[in-house]
């Protein structure tokens, strides 16, 4: 296993970090945040474009980097140190991996290249029901939270059908599709329910439906660690820097072991959910077999230390970390939202419990 | 982007799998049998024994040079010692102190003389080494220690007492921390000492620690004659000895590959929820999901820090972050022992060998957050070596050792 990044790789989040420190700067990010979208179109577009990260794991062929999720997983952690608001998570994290993962050729093909160009976003919804009607498949229920459901141009939907699940694209345009936008508590990552009757949608050739599912389950669980060690970082860094020039009682409170203590703890557990993500992110790659149980690992771990981390970052900052205008809550609502938007923490340790054959 | 597999990488991979493999067959075939039910003065000429073969093998001192009696391979090499040792239970134990801490202090510190003359024996067990730096006054606050040691023309005379010594007994070396000069602060006056175990003047006495057993002790020296190339370092230089010693203490105490048989892991509580019939309950399998994730987490952050250091960034006071981590991985992995074994955790028939041994276990668990520095002085180390927080304000730093209060700090109030 590998659990260092290459210079490459390096390089990769260097590229992304200066990006996103020249476009999308944290009060860029408050600013698009009230906009109808709730994200920048045009960053999105630059990113596919010009820095080509939204197909890191799309296949040269279509349009994408032909790179793998170590290098999805650097985009990820950055996107996740920054809260830049986007559908990255949807479109190029579920969406392109359904993509990935079917048989259906041709919706690859159709697909896959305006989604890693940016031109194209996608997301991925569960809990449908799909019949075939009036020559064509058909879907209807009541499917959220939807990630970026308000904003996907196109939802690749797990739906129960009269001969097993089945797979479909919907066109968000298709009549009998009415989108919400969800009211959330991260404001940085936009929710939608989807009511869907009788919206006609497209069958995606694929031999086995729910090992798709699985699959892309377990790439969502690395893509959301590397966001989740990504927030850890700048909350470690936000809380670290604040630490060393705020003072009470005539010191820099930094100088305490309360808060020193617990900026250690902190950190270790930083370093921590660094290496599960490493090692998540390269059994992607290299050890299918060994992803199951490391992806498991990952969320079990990751999801409430990037939780511990954010609200003892608004805690160690004191009155002005619970202020609306300070940074410190938005990791916070996006931790815990992050820490339920894939099932509980319950759901996940007993899943890791099953794949270790306990 | 994948990696280059060129010749050069795949003939490295394949050397790689081959040692394993060989790794895998000579821990199958040289472990003595039922070596853990030996006592421990029974133990040493067997670790000795097992130490000798280690080293005939190839599987000692894997990453250390060549020159001094290693092996001089990768952090893969070592990584892939550990992998296949990790379902072993090795009697390695006398040696963990010379291994882990005093060996590459020396290597890194050591005139050529003493590498020439002491690592390579520690290498092949012929020597087993401990560490003399607690004192019963200067625990935590190793730099306030009394042990002083005077220069008699070219020699040194050494008085004073150690406490919490790990493995005196049976040791022939100790790395010993000594106050040369008093009259600076109390950091700068220190110098490191390699110690005969069996000079004269030295005298040691077991303590039973909470699990009533005896693996520490109490070490005397009165008046005992050290000759000068028993200085280890420079004199005065002991506190950058010492933390260098200290670095690599807390790195092999985080990196320790845990057994797989260990009493508190998680695998071997959950053979003990499935014998017990509480592995169906949700409850005592989120538990046990919990501790395994804990568990790899440890184990991934110092394969993490191996590839790092094989790639040129040496863990430095990161290995403090490994050893604060094992020690409260030990206190999630009790709880969840309480919970899987219930009252069978307290009370069990005379001769269940199992669960004497995880009573052990539950009463060694607080000495990995005081041994080789308490939680609190790892956490510390983290928030002002790595962080860069600012330090408690210090009020023995510029003093000179002589003019302190009880040989320690004066107290403040």
């Amino acid at each position: 296993m590998r659990l260092v990044l290459t210079g490459q790789q390096e390089d990769l989040r260097t590229a992304v970090r200066d990006f996103l420190a020249d476009q999308a700067g944290p009060e860029r990010v408050r600013d698009v945040l009230e906009t109808a979208d709730g994200f920048d179109r045009v960053l999105w577009r630059r990113a596919g474009a010009e820095l080509g990260v939204l197909g890191l794991v799309v296949a040269e062929e279509h349009g994408g980097a032909g790179a793998g999720h170590v290098e999805r997983s650097v985009v990820a952690e950055e996107l996740g140190a920054t809260l830049v608001p986007s559908p990255f998570l949807a479109s190029a994290v579920l969406a392109v991996d359904v993509l990935n993962a079917v048989d259906d050729v041709g919706m690859r093909e159709r697909y896959l290249p305006p989604l890693a160009a940016g031109e194209l976003i996608g997301t991925v919804a569960h809990g449908a029901e799909a019949a075939e009607r009036d020559g064509g498949w058909r879907l209807d229920g009541r499917l959220a939270p939807v990630i970026s459901g308000d904003v996907a141009d196109v939802v690749l939907v797990h739906a129960a059908t009269p001969d097993g699940t089945g797979w479909f694209a919907l066109d968000t345009t298709a009549s009998g599709v009415h989108r919400t936008t969800l009211r959330a508590l991260d404001p940085t990552r936009r929710l939608a329910r989807l009511d869907l009757s009788g919206a006609r949608a497209t069958r995606l050739d694929t031999a086995d439906p729910d090992a798709v599912r699985s699959s892309v389950d377990d790439l969502a669980a690395v893509a959301l660690a590397a966001e989740q060690v990504g927030g850890m970082r700048r909350v470690l860094e936000m809380t670290t820097e604040y630490a060393k020039v705020r003072v009470q009682f005539g010191r820099r409170i930094g100088s305490y072991q309360g808060v020193k203590h617990a900026l250690a703890d902190l950190h270790g557990s930083w370093e921590q959910a660094v290496s599960v993500l490493r090692h998540a992110a390269w059994a992607a790659d290299e050890d299918p077999d060994e992803l199951p149980i490391a992806a498991a690992v990952a969320q079990v771990f990751c999801a409430p230390a990037a939780f511990r981390a954010a609200a003892d970052g608004v805690v160690l900052h004191g009155g002005i970390g619970y202020t609306w205008e300070h940074d410190a809550h938005l990791y916070y609502k996006r931790a815990k939202t992050s820490e339920v938007l894939f099932g509980s923490e319950r759901d996940r340790r007993l899943r890791l419990a099953d794949l270790m054959g306990v | 982007m994948t990696e280059p597999t060129g010749s050069g990488a795949a003939a490295e991979a394949a050397s790689l799998g081959e040692f394993s493999r060989r790794a895998g067959e000579f821990l199958d075939s040289a472990i003595p049998a039922n070596w853990s039910e030996l006592e421990p003065a029974e133990l040493i000429p067997v670790a000795r024994e097992f130490q000798a073969a280690l080293y005939d093998a190839g599987f000692a001192g894997i990453t250390w040079p060549a020159e001094y009696g290693g092996q001089g391979a990768t952090a893969a090499h070592e990584q892939a010692f550990r992998e296949q040792a990790a379902g072993h239970d090795l009697p390695t134990g006398p040696f963990v102190i010379g291994l882990g801490m005093c060996g590459p202090t020396l290597v890194d510190l050591g005139t050529d003389r003493q590498r020439e003359r002491y690592v390579r024996p520690l290498l092949r067990g012929e020597e087993i080494w401990c560490q003399l730096f607690s004192e019963p006054d200067a625990g935590s606050d190793v730099a306030s220690l009394r042990t002083k040691a005077v220069r008699d023309g070219e020699d040194w005379i050494v008085t004073g007492q150690k406490v919490w010594t790990s493995g005196a007994r049976h040791a022939d070396f100790g790395a010993l921390l000594a106050r040369t000069d008093p009259d600076v602060p109390k950091h700068a006056g220190l110098t490191m000492f390699i110690v005969d175990m069996r000079a004269p003047g030295v005298a040691v006495r077991p303590l039973r620690d909470m699990t009533g057993r005896s693996p520490f002790n109490e070490v005397h020296f009165d008046q005992v004659r050290l000759p000068a190339d028993a200085v280890l370092g420079e004199v005065g230089a002991g506190w950058r000895a010492a933390v260098t010693m200290l670095g690599h203490e807390r790195v092999s105490l985080g990196g320790a590959t845990r057994r797989r048989d260990e009493p508190l892991g998680a695998a071997n509580l959950a053979r003990l929820a499935r014998e017990n019939g509480t592995a169906a309950v949700p409850q005592v399998r989120a538990e046990l999901a919990g501790l395994h994730a804990a568990e790899r987490a440890l184990e991934l952050f110092s394969v993490r820090l191996r590839q790092e250091a094989e790639s040129g960034t040496p863990p430095g006071a990161r290995g403090s972050v490994g050893k604060l981590g094992g020690a409260m991985l030990l206190w999630q992995a009790l709880h969840a022992a309480g919970e899987i074994a219930g009252t069978d955790a307290v009370a069990w028939e005379p001769g269940d060998e199992a669960a004497e041994e995880l009573a052990v276990a539950i009463n060694a668990v607080p000495a990995s957050s005081i041994a080789g520095g308490t939680n609190n002085v790892q956490r510390n180390i983290i928030g002002e070596r790595i962080l860069g927080l600012p330090k408690e304000p210090q009020v023995d730093r510029d003093v000179p050792f002589r003019d302190l209060r009880v040989g320690t700090q004066r107290e403040t109030t």
